[in-house]
């Protein structure tokens, strides 16, 4: 093995560098290499600086990057798909889980964060125009827009947030609600009769007791960790004696069987009192309402998280965009973000129904 | 006559200076690269120390059944649960998903498209460093008192027990996204940088065997990552998605977890296809019989693979609607595969066999395949599948596909392109000692297996009933023996790394692409990009063997 | 022959418990299904056994007969087709005809193999980790009695994570899922002991999670039933307390020899004076032993988890009293 250079040469037409430089471009610097195999070779790449090494044309590595992140955006789908199937299963068992919950959630909040999310999608979009034309002021400033809007997203999250933890409306051990549906304002303005009703029983239900507690178990003292299987309601007021419970119950059959069906419709779909009026002997919430909490806080979650993921890459295209990277042959990454972002979105379009506005 | 109109077959001289291995040194260079095969390399390393790992565990396992009771001292029911459980995690996510993608694509795909490298090379860099993180948190649950839930993690037990769940879950779920940008950049690969002239029936069936792959690995990954988030969620806020005493649904875990579950068998098993579908045509000197058929049905099966999940469920409570659904689409992949295999043979029919240690890797593979595929219909009748689920049967069924399926396709394909990859020839008589050792260790180690599950023993037992014991004995011995064959394994393909490199550039006479650049090929992979004009199974008549180099020229003529 | 092998296989230990199979490869056949379930498995162990041994066989054909002699001599393989239709039909064609013949063959025992015959007679079973607990219409056990020739269905529960009730002689198995009820059915066709593994694993003692269903003839299962009651009303606590703590699966927990397992032993238990997670010490007495049946949760003695389940309203006072007594005895 003398002769490094003639190795790999089995016909004249093969080039004679020994050991090309690992630069992206510098490869095919060399005119007499590659000229007769027109793989974009020496007049392709240093024309385009940012055109990578293995690509021979700025087209092809533009729709390499195309294919590439929507196989990205297809496996986000899919992860989201997860939570939604979960979703899905849950509220088809358990819809009266969704109408109450749904009560304790801010509708104008929610469509705040809609909007926002809109606008940001908007200028995200112009922001890929601005690239293809080269337009870098008006590029920077649609980029700062919708990084903007993404923080004013997650500011009225995280109001939203630390509302539900002042409310005590969180998952799983840890829910226990200071208000009970009927005492909400989005239950009173929208049900004010059924909201009447079910002050008025539980004004009997609740009498001589202090602190009101119309579901046995899981109140955050944690006395019953110990009890596995579905638990049920217990009724309350139960240690006030038995004829005393008997009375109370009289009572409230009798203003639930006066009361009509449009009053008793919103209290029966969320759960508050059961399908079989006969039976009901007070007011409950229902059983396992921390899971819609559980639901809500793990989908938004992540949702946020991605929001945050999605603010880091837009701060990196303001910083490329700011030093004039982009331009009609190279505005891959802005277009790439700028999918990213619709995808992020998409998936909140699909959450505020479903979370929010559930009837 | 040739596949390239320009550069015909690089000088089949070996190559001492100017290839990828040896173009830049020191550590960073390895840990920084760009280049697809060294990330390839790294992989192919890093898989096989962790088959180590994991068949270490193996090996505790199946001397801890020797005996009926407790055999090793020291060695509890919960250690031993945590010896299964690893041994499940490490051989699933660390070795056999990644396995022939990371560790043999990574090396050959943009070889046999006459690329330069992969879409995305700082993207495959990533994939690696992000298996080396899932690695690391594997190993942390290692060090914080293991998991022992299995690596199904079933709830609630998943939710309830106090061992280290969350460092292997989270492992798991980083391991998924390395799998998923893999996938992700073979799929781009293939559709953006082939060849000029390689239309998609002109790919190589390793390529189909690797797209396909890809497609499940992007679709499914995701699923279990969401589910396994899902669990670690549930263990640490107590949300009770899955915990029953919260309202939650413990089979609705199972559903999630098997959604991804099944379709990951054919990320492990259908690139193992691909590589048997490359040796067997060059080592009979044929063409492929039926390409069509094999490249479409590796897509026909990544397909119909989500919709089989289900069959691992037929004792779950699961409606009996439900269970029939799964059972006859289950039905349905086995014929594809039954087919693949008799093209394979058929492919050998009328061809001149040449049996160095890759032909006989496939060869046993075709053996070991079938039986573990046929076992598997009787896991696919639903009524039978009531007595043998959970027993050693599975157990039996499932090693039989993944290690005489997968690893023996893996070691087959290793060998193949050990020259292309390294440029040495490994020692062909221990190549093939030891494929006869594994051979033999893991028909010894699995086949007694069958018998202890459809005789009653179920499976991830510590204790067990007298009268297994001496099947048990067999299956342990035959461990032992398969350990001893890998050892070998190793040591005869390490120790030609000690040599120079005296591989020719095409050494087993094969027309894909990869094997017209020099072993090992120069960091840039190609001169020029080669273009193709046939098909990737045609040309044998058109190549000689060359005593001189050991490898083959074309033919002067 | 093979029987004779497999003979000689498990005779390197001690001697199979269970009489013989007339199928060496599956437990007894002591169900109605066992035998349609074994006979399925048997065609499809015939079929798959010629599929494979043919293709064994036509590989090593090949090999033998198109071996090459080495690559020096350049042989090169003969012209052939790469298809031929005849052949790739009758390669789909059978094999789905086979397979389509399996699936109907074992959807129609899964069917029956879960659809309950009425008037089946009910047991419940609770699972637990580490044990079964059968209740036959008042009468507890740990294993499970059964008539010979009665339709049995047993209705499964778990309290705390997935077990799966096996019982490999007939042939049934169904997942215990903690939340809901799950069940099976079967016929025993013979009398005898057949054993019953827990068939998804739960933890630690899972593999120790054995029981057995004893099938009586209609007569005995009288007498059975009889003693049971009379058991019930007349033990003495001591015994009786004794039979609670095997039924109930105290001793996956408890030692009655002084070693420490999951839980304290409960050798000399009675009457020491121990400490506890919340920093207190108590002299252990029978109000004590009664609170940590039903609430054990109360007081965790130090160094041990808090792992016990409650049996609240699962054990009335008088077995209570029973356990009690028992572990008073335990010196």
């Amino acid at each position: 093995m003398t002769d490094t250079t003639s190795e790999t040469q089995s016909n004249a037409e093969t080039n004679g560098h020994s050991a090309p430089p690992p630069g992206e471009h510098e490869l095919h610097g060399k005119a007499e290499a590659h000229a007769a195999n027109g793989n974009g070779g020496g007049h392709g790449h240093s024309q385009y600086p940012h055109l990578a090494h293995h690509f021979d044309s700025p087209q092809q590595q533009f729709d390499a990057g195309k294919l590439g992140i929507w196989l990205f955006l297809v496996q986000e789908v899919l992860f989201f798909a997860g939570l939604f199937c979960a979703y899905t299963v849950y509220r088809a068992q358990h819809p009266e889980i969704f109408v109450y919950a749904h009560y304790h959630l801010d509708t104008t909040m929610g469509a705040v964060n809609t909007c926002v999310l809109l606008v940001s999608s908007l200028t995200a979009a112009w922001a890929v125009r601005n690239a293809q034309l080269g337009e870098k002021n008006k590029l920077v400033i649609n980029i700062s827009i919708t990084i903007l809007c993404a923080f004013v997203f997650l500011g009225v999250k995280y109001k939203e947030y630390a509302h539900k933890v002042h409310e005590g409306t969180l998952w799983g051990h840890h829910f226990n609600p200071q208000h009970e549906l009927w005492e909400l304002d989005t239950f009173k303005s929208k049900h004010p009769e059924s909201a009447k009703l079910a002050e008025k029983i539980a004004a009997i239900q609740f009498e001589g007791q202090a602190k009101r507690n119309p579901h046995g178990e899981h109140q955050g003292s944690g006395a019953e960790a110990n009890a596995p299987g579905p638990t049920t309601p217990s009724l309350p007021g139960a240690t006030a004696g038995a004829a005393d419970s008997d009375t109370k119950v009289r009572r409230i059959q009798s203003l639930l069987l006066q009361a009509s069906d449009e009053t008793l419709h919103p209290l029966v779909a969320a759960g508050i009192i059961k399908h079989n009026i006969q039976a009901t002997t007070g007011l409950e919430r229902p059983a396992t309402a921390h899971i819609f909490f559980g639901i809500y806080f793990f989908m938004t979650g992540l949702h946020g998280i991605h929001v945050i993921a999605g603010i880091i890459v837009w701060i990196w295209m303001l910083l490329k965009a700011q030093r004039g990277q982009f331009g009609p042959n190279y505005f891959g990454p802005i277009d790439y973000a700028a999918l990213y972002w619709h995808l992020v979105d998409l998936v909140w379009i699909y959450l505020f129904p479903l979370l929010y506005l559930i009837h | 006559m040739a596949t390239t109109t320009t550069t015909d077959f690089v000088s089949p001289e070996p190559s001492t200076t100017d290839n990828y291995l040896n173009n830049e040194k020191g550590l960073l260079s390895w840990l920084l690269t760009l280049d697809h095969k060294r990330i390839g390399v790294m992989y192919l390393f890093s898989v096989l120390a962790s088959f180590a790992l994991g068949g270490t565990f193996a090996l505790l396992i199946r001397a801890e059944l020797w005996t009926p009771g407790p055999t090793l001292p020291g060695v509890t029911a919960d250690m031993y649960n945590q010896f299964f459980t690893l041994h499940g995690a490490i051989m699933v996510f660390l070795v056999i998903i990644p396995g022939i993608p990371a560790a043999l694509g990574n090396i050959i795909l943009p070889l046999q498209l006459g690329a330069k490298d992969v879409a995305f090379p700082r993207l495959n860099l990533m994939s690696y460093h992000v298996w080396i993180l899932g690695a690391c948190f594997m190993l942390l649950s290692l060090v914080l008192g293991a998991a022992d839930t299995g690596w199904t993690f079933y709830t609630p037990y998943s939710t309830m027990t106090e061992t280290a769940v969350i460092p292997a879950a989270f492992g798991a779920f980083v391991l998924g996204f390395s799998s998923i940008f893999t996938g992700l950049n073979f799929i781009v690969t293939i559709h953006k940088l082939r060849p000029k002239g390689m239309t998609w029936f002109r790919m190589p069936l390793f390529v189909w065997a690797l797209y396909s792959t890809a497609l499940i690995q992007v679709l499914a990954t995701p699923v279990i990552a969401i589910t396994l988030l899902m669990l670690i969620v549930e263990r640490t806020f107590g949300i009770g998605i899955f915990d029953p005493a919260l309202g939650g649904d413990p089979v609705l875990f199972e559903h999630f977890f098997w959604f991804y579950s099944h379709p990951a068998v054919y990320i492990m098993i259908v690139p193992a296809f691909g590589v048997i579908s490359e040796i067997i045509p060059v080592f009979s000197r044929k063409p492929i019989f039926g390409y069509k058929f094999i490249a479409l049905s590796s897509v026909a099966i990544a397909i119909l693979g989500f919709l089989v999940w289900g069959h691992h469920m037929f004792t779950s409570g699961q409606s009996v609607l439900a269970g029939t659904i799964f059972s006859a689409i289950t039905f349905l992949i086995a014929i594809p595969t039954a087919i693949k295999t008799f093209n394979w043979i058929s492919t050998m029919y009328k061809g001149r066999i040449h049996l160095e240690t890759p032909m006989l890797y496939a060869l046993a593979f075709l053996w070991v395949f079938t039986i573990g595929g046929v076992t598997g219909m009787f896991l696919a009748v639903m009524s039978v599948d009531v007595h043998l689920h959970d027993t050693y049967f599975v157990v039996a069924h499932f090693h039989y596909v993944m290690m005489g399926g997968s690893i023996t396709a893996f070691l087959g394909g290793l060998h193949y392109w050990w020259p292309k990859a390294f440029g040495r020839m490994y020692n062909e008589q221990l190549g093939r000692l030891s494929a006869l050792v594994v051979f033999v260790g893991l028909n010894l180690t699995f086949f007694p297996q069958f018998i202890l599950g459809s005789r009653g023993m179920p499976r991830r037992y510590y204790n067990y009933l007298e009268e297994f014991e001496g099947l048990h004995q067999l299956s342990t011995v035959g461990a032992f023996l398969l350990g001893i064959g890998f050892l070998l394994t190793a040591y005869g393909l390490l120790s030609s790394l000690r040599k120079k490199f005296d591989a020719p550039a095409n050494p087993w006479g094969a027309t894909t692409l990869e094997w017209q650049t020099a072993s090992p090929p120069p960091y840039y992979n190609f001169a020029t990009p080669p273009e193709v004009t046939q098909g990737p199974y045609d040309g044998y008549e058109n190549l000689e063997y060359d005593e001189k180099i050991r490898g083959y020229v074309p033919t002067k003529a | 022959m093979a029987n004779q092998l497999f003979h000689c296989l498990s005779s390197l230990a001690a001697p199979p418990k269970l009489p013989d199979s007339p199928f060496f490869l599956m437990p007894p056949q002591a169900s109605t299904i066992s035998g349609e379930i074994d006979w399925l498995f048997n065609v499809i162990l015939w079929i798959c056994s010629i599929v494979t041994i043919g293709v064994i066989i036509a590989m090593a054909y090949f090999v033998k007969k198109y071996g090459a002699k080495s690559r020096i001599a350049n042989e090169k393989a003969e012209k052939t087709s790469e298809h031929n239709t005849t052949l790739e039909i009758a390669w789909s064609v059978i094999p789905l005809v086979i397979t389509i013949a399996f699936f109907v063959w074992g959807f129609k025992g899964y069917v029956n193999l879960r659809t309950i015959p009425r008037d089946s007679l009910e047991v419940q079973v609770t699972a637990q980790k580490w044990s079964w607990l059968f209740e036959h219409s008042g009468f507890a056990s740990a294993e499970l009695h059964v008539p010979v020739n009665t339709k049995v269905r047993v209705i499964i529960r778990s309290t705390d994570v997935l077990h799966a009730l096996w019982i490999p002689a007939f042939r049934t198995k169904m997942d215990a899922v903690p939340g809901r009820y799950t069940d099976l059915w079967f016929e025993a066709t013979q009398t005898g002991t057949f054993p019953i593994h827990c068939a998804e694993y739960c933890g630690r003692s899972h593999s120790d999670m054995w029981s057995q269903v004893v099938v009586h003839t209609q007569a005995d299962f009288e007498a059975w039933k009889k003693a049971e009651q009379d058991k019930n009303d007349n033990t003495p606590p001591v015994a009786l307390g004794a039979k609670l703590a095997q039924e109930r699966g105290c001793f996956s927990c408890h030692s009655i020899d002084g070693s420490p397992k999951v839980g304290p032993s409960w050798k000399g238990l009675f009457g020491s004076r121990e400490s506890y997670s919340d920093g207190t010490t108590l002299v252990i007495d029978e109000n004590h032993l009664k609170e940590s049946i039903e609430d054990p949760q109360a007081k965790i003695r130090g160094g041990f988890p808090p792992s016990m389940p409650t049996f609240k309203g699962q054990l009335n006072d008088k077995q209570i009293t029973g356990l009690v007594e028992y572990i008073k005895s335990l010196k």
